[in-house]
């Protein structure tokens, strides 16, 4: 996933959850009285919710991260760490 | 949340939160319950009252208890357990209570009901003071929720006297 999927899938997560609680409350216990019965819509609304925002659909990856041009990774080669001794660190741009 | 497990972890720890949420709600929706429990008690008969081996007093009575104990459940109601106690004075405790009998009432559709029974546990005092006693006899109740703190309540109905001799 990239960031702006990751903040969706986030963000989805929360809203479903607490949507299928206040349903599950709302409906089944408060209208119905049947503790049973929303105990049941919760969890299933836990199963869909898992299903939406765990998986790496492929809608999580539209905004996908552009990473650099590896002519432009070659100017910039990574630092060489000195391998004689632990102390020292030399860096080299 | 870049990875599945990092996000699976995420999603089932709020919806355990969000179960915990709900599930303080309904216990405190138990408030919004006004109660109105009624009971009759009636002692038909003492079969036999008599002095144990032990030399402890003895009573064998036949009860009528009718109840209706349905304004106690709400949705959150998981059982009511109830007990009836025969509570008198003696000279050495001010408060003997004596359990006769107890039921279970798992539902609503139960807990309106008639019994006629004997005493299901003995009715025996610590010693022989029960010779004309007047006793009182509590109907106690305990509601046990599926969420939240149990509480308990009781009604009292005076005025039962036993025998003067052994029978």
């Amino acid at each position: 996933m990239d960031w702006q999927g990751q903040k969706l899938a986030e963000q989805l997560m929360q809203i479903l959850l607490v949507g299928f609680a206040v349903v599950a409350f709302a409906a089944a216990g408060y209208a119905l009285g049947s503790f049973q019965m929303m105990l049941l819509i919760y969890a299933s609304g836990v199963v869909i919710t898992t299903l939406i925002t765990v998986p790496n659909w492929p809608f999580y990856n539209r905004h996908t991260l552009k990473w650099l041009d590896p002519r432009e990774a070659e100017k910039h080669p990574k630092p060489q760490i000195a391998s004689s001794s632990s102390k020292k660190k030399s860096n080299k741009k | 949340m870049h990875s599945f497990g990092y996000r699976a972890n995420a999603l089932l720890t709020f919806a355990v939160m969000v179960l915990a949420v709900m599930c303080a709600m309904a216990s405190l929706s138990d408030n919004l319950n006004s109660l109105s429990p009624s009971a009759q008690l009636q002692v038909l008969n003492v079969n036999w009252f008599q002095k144990s081996t032990q030399g402890n007093d003895e009573v064998s009575m036949t009860l009528n208890i009718s109840a209706n104990l349905q304004s106690l459940f709400t949705w959150n109601t998981k059982q009511v357990f109830a007990f009836l106690a025969a509570e008198y004075e003696t000279p050495k405790n001010s408060l003997n209570q004596v359990s006769l009998w107890d039921g279970i009432i798992p539902s609503k559709e139960h807990a309106k009901f008639s019994i006629h029974t004997t005493n299901k546990y003995r009715f025996t005092d610590q010693g022989c003071n029960l010779l004309g006693k007047q006793y009182n006899l509590t109907l106690h109740w305990h509601v046990m929720p599926k969420n939240g703190k149990m509480f308990a309540d009781k009604l009292v109905m005076t005025g039962f006297r036993l025998p003067e001799e052994y029978r």
